[in-house]
């Protein structure tokens, strides 16, 4: 390939992200990509700083605005979502911290459906409200009463899709179609999907939002956060970063790319081994209720086939006629799954959303979230799926 | 527990912290609780806890009563020829490593060890090479360059009848493919660098032993030369073996695929690929390894050296580099490149001619490679 390019997009996305974002020929002719831990980036003369600052040279200034890792894997991460930027941070939080910062003021309003990760709704909840920014919340994927609760003050509509952990998939023509008709900005949190399941700025949404610390990096060995979007609308936000500094670091960034080099393979392995498992659940008698996109008994299922390719490793299910230390029994007899929060990682986790996230909140309030005692989270990684059948197998058919 | 399962939890167990991926230890040396006193570790050359655990990995997926990791491929090799002593013969396959045919001829010669190259898929040839003195075979479970196939089986109860070690190079072959510990060797060589790592960003080796007894003389000449792997090394090679059998699995495929259409290309005189009907030992290459060959392909353009040195400048995919086994995909031309370091009247002896073009199949999408392929042939324009 010649010099420095993107591979162009009729690539497959296996070769896209073995390849795209890097230069062809990198210094020193190097396969892969060198870490450059510099914080700050020095100048020739005077004459090449007031170059740099009158024809806006693209090059390095000082580390907490950018550096060649994290630009890497923001071309790549740009090229497999379909966007023409994108954005990193250090953490998912940190991305949409970010952007919420940037693009709204005191007086605004945004809306949420109910089901998301409950950090997102508790920054919004109580910390944006502090700046004088109202946060709605609406039930998930009711368009209806989304749409109701935009009044002038809206400037942005918010979802997951799927939801965590809940796995509903949204309808986002419909979604896309409220903020067109409003001229509402809208943001989907797709990091449980990621693209190679789902493309959400083709069916028009302007910000794509995901914790990379999941599937993308994919290793549990790495935190980080991405937004993506055309470069216009991040322009701003991305100068936000350079103020509130939450950039993340050349190591980390590495790591993220050299995860994202087997990502279409870890992800075409994270839907099969969701699938078949899920599948094993539903069928199993000590299971009360599945909710995975890909089964059809879920209720999105058919929003998740008309938007996914595959649906990913994620799966929450209800355990019959169990109180919450008869669920934790099973998760506790679990041999493959380390118990533990997040998801997206090659190594299965397993936990009990009550306990893990919910602990400190009263009953009715998990109830209202759809939080049960009886719930477990599998974040299925890519062993093989017959282990970790057999495993869940034990777990449940324990005595 | 399957292979892909074992390689993501064996060798990461918690530590106290919990952590789901072990901390990285880059101490070079270890608190002891009194004056010859010895604690877990003491001197990170002895014992790194990182290493320790991609070793015990290692050990795991190989079948092995123990394994070691070290800086590279070369220093792990250069290791087990250290069993060898003043007036020891090895019998080595001639398909192999240029790095290994250096390490033989040039540097083991000076500690008076002798080496008779013969054709190691041929078993009977190996059998007539040994001698009294004959304390090692060494071969490559796929020959590099030239993919020839030997009978592990059938070496194996060739060595163990005349008491001389097997030793193999199976860096072409990792072990979610083929074990050869299982087919009765003593010593697996890897070239970590390669399909362990997966990712051309570290340089490494390994050596699994059958039996605890040469795993310990292993370890100590390791202790003793300091050929180890460092702590990030490590770290990273054992991130790369959680997805090594995945990828290992898409590269056979995508290998097979490749070597297929090379074969039915007019440019391309011959292909060798173990897959293939057309590999002399197919079969054999199908009972020892089952469905899957790896990602390595070899093949002869039809022209001269200018015709194979212009394909592998026009491919714009496949970076034109040596090592392979890497999710991104390299050619080059083993003549002058990874077996320039032969002699060249035995680099014509074993076959390695000026038109042989070596491919080393990545993670890409197999059409985008072929696509590749077929535009760089072209604009090589062999006779
Ligand atoms: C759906 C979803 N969005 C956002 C986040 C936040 O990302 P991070 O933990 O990288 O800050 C998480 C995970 O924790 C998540 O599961
Ligand atoms: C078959 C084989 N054996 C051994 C080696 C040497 O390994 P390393 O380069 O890691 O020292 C290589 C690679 O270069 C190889 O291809």
């Amino acid at each position: 390939m010649t010099s420095s390019s993107n591979p162009k997009s009729e690539l497959g996305f296996g070769t896209q992200s073995v390849h795209a974002g890097e230069a062809r020929q990198k210094p020193n002719d190097a396969i892969t990509d060198s870490i450059c831990c510099a914080s700050t980036y020095t100048f020739e003369s005077t004459q090449s700083i007031l170059d740099y600052l009158k024809e806006n040279h693209d090059r390095e200034e000082y580390g907490r605005y950018g550096n060649p890792n994290e630009k890497v894997v923001e071309r790549k991460l740009a090229v497999l979502e379909g966007a023409e930027d994108a954005i990193v941070y250090s953490s998912g939080m940190a991305a949409i911290v970010g952007l919420l910062m940037c693009k709204l003021s005191a007086g605004d309003e945004i809306i949420f459906f109910d089901q998301c990760y409950h950090r997102s709704r508790e920054f919004c909840v109580k910390h944006l409200s502090r700046f004088g920014v109202v946060t709605h919340q609406v039930k998930t994927g009711d368009m209806g009463a989304m749409e109701s609760a935009i009044n002038s003050k809206t400037k942005m509509l918010v979802s997951e899709s799927p939801t965590n952990p809940h796995l509903t998939v949204i309808d986002l023509e419909s979604f896309v179609a409220i903020g067109k008709r409003h001229g509402i900005e809208t943001l989907i949190d797709s990091t449980l999907a990621t693209p190679y399941n789902l493309k959400p700025i083709e069916w028009g949404v302007d910000y794509v939002w995901h914790s990379a610390t999941k599937y993308m990096g994919g290793h549990n060995d790495l935190l980080a956060g991405v937004i993506c979007g055309s470069t216009q609308k991040l322009e701003p936000v991305r100068r936000l970063r350079g103020i509130l500094g939450s950039i993340n670091s050349p190591h980390n960034m590495y790591l993220l790319e050299r995860g994202l080099k087997t990502f279409a393979l870890r992800m075409e392995r994270h839907n099969h081994n969701g699938q078949r498992i899920a599948e094993f659940l539903e069928s199993h008698p000590r299971v009360q209720r599945v909710y995975y996109p890909g089964l059809e008994s879920h209720p999105s299922h058919a929003f998740a086939k008309k938007t996914m390719k595959g649906f990913s490793g994620l799966i929450t299910f209800l355990v019959k006629d169990a109180d919450w230390k008869q669920t934790a029994a099973i998760i506790d007899k679990c041999k493959i799954p380390r118990i533990g929060p997040s998801l997206g990682g090659v190594e299965s986790l397993i936990e009990q959303p009550m306990v893990m996230s919910y602990f400190d909140y009263p009953s009715e309030q998990r109830e209202q979230f759809g939080i049960y005692d009886n719930m477990i989270r599998m974040a299925v990684g890519i062993e093989d799926t017959d282990d970790l059948i057999e495993d869940l197998r034990q777990a449940l058919e324990m005595p | 527990m399957k292979f892909r399962t074992r390689a993501i939890h064996i060798g990461s167990e918690p530590d106290a912290t919990g952590a789901v991926v072990p901390p990285i230890y880059l101490s070079t040396t270890f608190v002891q609780p009194g004056p010859g006193d010895w604690g877990a570790f003491d001197y990170s050359r002895s014992g790194n806890p990182t290493r320790a655990r991609v070793e015990k990995t290692i050990a795991d997926l190989e079948g092995a009563a123990g394994s070691l990791a070290f800086s590279s491929g070369m220093a792990a090799t250069h290791c087990a020829m250290g069993l060898l002593e003043s007036g020891s013969h090895v019998v080595a396959g001639c398909d192999m490593y240029g790095g290994t045919y250096r390490l033989l001829h040039k540097i083991c010669n000076r500690n008076n060890i002798s080496v008779t190259l013969v054709h190691a898929d041929d078993a009977a040839a190996i059998a007539q090479a040994i001698r009294p003195e004959t304390k090692m075979v060494w071969v490559e479970s796929i020959g590099n360059p030239l993919m020839s196939v030997p009978d592990l089986e059938q070496i194996s109860q060739i060595t163990n009848k005349a008491g001389v070690l097997l030793a193999v190079d199976s860096t072409f072959v990792p072990p979610c493919i083929l074990k050869p510990l299982d087919l009765g060797a003593d010593i697996v060589m890897h070239s970590a660098t390669k399909y362990f790592g997966g990712h051309s960003d570290c340089l490494a080796g390994a050596l699994s032993a059958k039996t605890p007894e040469l795993h310990r003389q292993l370890y100590f000449i390791q202790n003793a030369t300091g050929g180890v792997i460092g702590g990030l090394e490590a770290f990273l090679l054992h991130r790369g073996i959680k997805t090594m059998e995945l990828r290992v699995r898409e590269q056979s495929k995508s290998a097979l695929a490749i070597a297929q259409w090379l074969e039915s290309h007019r440019s391309v005189a011959r292909v060798l690929y173990p897959g293939l009907a057309s590999h002399p030992h197919h079969q054999r290459a199908v009972r020892l390894m089952g469905d899957q060959f790896g990602g390595m392909v070899t093949f002869d353009v039809r022209g001269d050296i200018e015709t194979a040195k212009r394909l592998c400048k026009a491919t714009e995919l496949f970076g034109l580099a040596v090592s392979c086994g890497a999710v991104e995909s390299l050619i080059e031309q083993p003549a002058t490149m990874s077996h320039a370091s032969y002699d060249p009247a035995a680099r014509a002896q074993a076959g390695i001619c000026d038109t042989l073009v070596r491919i080393s199949v990545g993670l890409e999408d197999p059409e985008d490679l072929i696509a590749d392929l077929d535009r760089a042939l072209a604009i090589a324009g062999g006779a």
